[in-house]
């Protein structure tokens, strides 16, 4: 069997999840790549969560939340942005490519905008290739 | 009752927690009442062959101190644990990986070019590197296998407790060898510590959750001695550090560095400060934001300085 990206989507409970739900009840075409999980806002997604995810496997994540200025919780939408800023400098010093890991925006009326994010990113990790953790360096202890 | 057998090892340390073991101060002498040392490279001569002569689980305790960076390391690491009851991942390089661990950035070859070869002081034009074996006339030679990736004492066998700290302080050192002492043992994987909680727990400073929009490295300011470090824009490490210590490095005017680990609970302690650390940003512009991240040099070696081999990923990929 060809291999195909895994990747791991947090989204939101109150934009970005109903998103994604309008692109699937609109029947939208999308890539079935991304396995979603929910959060309730973005401020919950842990740095720990995305880099367990590479741990267990993952080829990518994807973290959506919603739009600048519209955070059901007034500014979650923020630290996430703070934090995940901060996350890709500590990901690049770990050699892990800057494309596996992506903030984005999407509103509930964005099913179209959830697609082509998702689209995007598969086809990204596609040409990165699977992320395999180390096979080379743990070798020798 | 009869006097218990102790072990202690250094495997991949600076010696700093051999040296921390003595900092207990007279209560050496309860501790010679209490215990006989079967083993102490840095103190007494024995050798490997002494050790491996004695019968499994004769040692009643090995404080084991030092990461697992060569074939040496594991050999000791594999029969302390065969020939100790007890096996104690001693300090933060034998719990976390800590300095050594940092080489996890980088792998053997990066290594060894930097060392024999790139360094100004070092004049290697044939570019001549340790090896394994080497025959010379009067046989074989060896030393050690040097690996790729740091790896804690857990990762390398089944060990019992862990006692923070670069070096652990007194206090921490004397509760651990008490339990021994007394015998009474926590529940297994235990990290023995006076405290569960963070170390700004522990800290007088004042907090006032005050944001800030720069980040300093120790010697470009004075920080004002009664408020909160980190609140001045130093890397103050306090948040996402076990406690125990007695927050002894802020009271001294500087940030706390993270040597006790995470605390209970934390799986990756560099992410957590991470969290804690964007938290502080006041910012909500992401040009901004990149401005103010742009002060904190080193970010993955600042975050993961003592804890990068016991991380969810242990070490950077390299392509």
């Amino acid at each position: 069997m060809s291999w195909e990206p895994k990747i791991v989507g947090f989204l939101c409970n109150w934009c970005s999840y109903r998103g994604a739900d309008l692109a699937g009840t609109a029947r939208m075409k999308c890539s079935p790549n991304v396995r979603t999980i929910r959060v309730m806002c973005s401020g919950r997604v842990e740095p720990t969560f995305i880099l367990k995810a590479f741990q267990l496997g993952a080829d990518g994540v994807l973290v959506l939340g919603c739009h600048p200025g519209d955070c059901h919780y007034t500014e979650g939408n923020y630290k996430t942005l703070r934090r995940m800023s901060l996350l890709k400098k500590v990901l690049a010093q770990l050699g892990i490519e800057e494309e596996r890991v992506h903030l984005d925006w999407v509103s509930a009326s964005e099913g179209d905008h959830f697609v082509s994010i998702v689209n995007d990113m598969t086809e990204k990790v596609r040409v990165l290739g699977p992320f395999r953790q180390n096979s080379e360096e743990e070798k020798h202890g | 009752m009869a006097k218990l057998k102790l072990a202690l090892y250094w495997a991949a340390s600076c010696g700093g927690c051999d040296i921390a073991t003595l900092a207990i101060g007279e209560k050496i002498l309860k501790l010679a009442e209490a215990a006989d040392i079967v083993f102490w490279p840095v103190a007494m001569d024995f050798k490997y062959s002494d050790v491996e002569k004695i019968p499994d689980k004769s040692i009643d305790a090995c404080l084991f101190n030092g990461a697992i960076r060569n074939s040496e390391g594991e050999y000791i690491a594999q029969l302390f644990r065969a020939k100790s009851k007890i096996l104690i991942a001693y300090g933060s390089c034998s719990y976390e990986g800590c300095i050594p661990g940092l080489a996890n950035f980088f792998n053997r070859q990066m290594i060894f070019d930097r060392a024999y070869v790139e360094t100004q002081s070092t004049d290697n034009p044939e570019k001549v590197y340790p090896q394994s074996k080497v025959q010379v006339p009067e046989g074989e030679l060896e030393i050690p296998d040097f690996y790729n990736t740091v790896k804690t004492l857990a990762q390398t066998v089944d060990v019992d407790y862990f006692v923070p700290g670069c070096p652990p302080e007194e206090k921490t050192t004397w509760l651990a060898l008490e339990t021994l002492i007394e015998g009474k043992l926590p529940p297994k994987g235990t990290v023995i510590s006076h405290s569960v909680k963070a170390v700004c727990d522990e800290c007088p400073r004042i907090k006032k959750e005050r944001k800030i929009k720069k980040f300093y490295r120790p010697y470009e300011i004075i920080p004002d001695p009664e408020i909160c470090l980190l609140e001045q824009g130093l890397l103050c490490y306090g948040v996402a550090t076990r406690g125990g210590c007695g927050a002894p490095c802020p009271q001294a005017n500087m940030p706390c560095t993270g040597c006790y680990g995470p605390v209970e609970g934390v799986a990756d302690q560099g992410a957590h400060f991470l969290t804690a650390l964007a938290s502080v940003i006041d910012s909500d512009d992401p040009e901004e934001i990149q401005k103010i991240i742009h002060d904190i040099v080193d970010p993955a070696g600042t975050f993961y300085r003592y804890s990068l081999p016991d991380s969810l990923l242990r070490r950077a990929r390299i392509k």
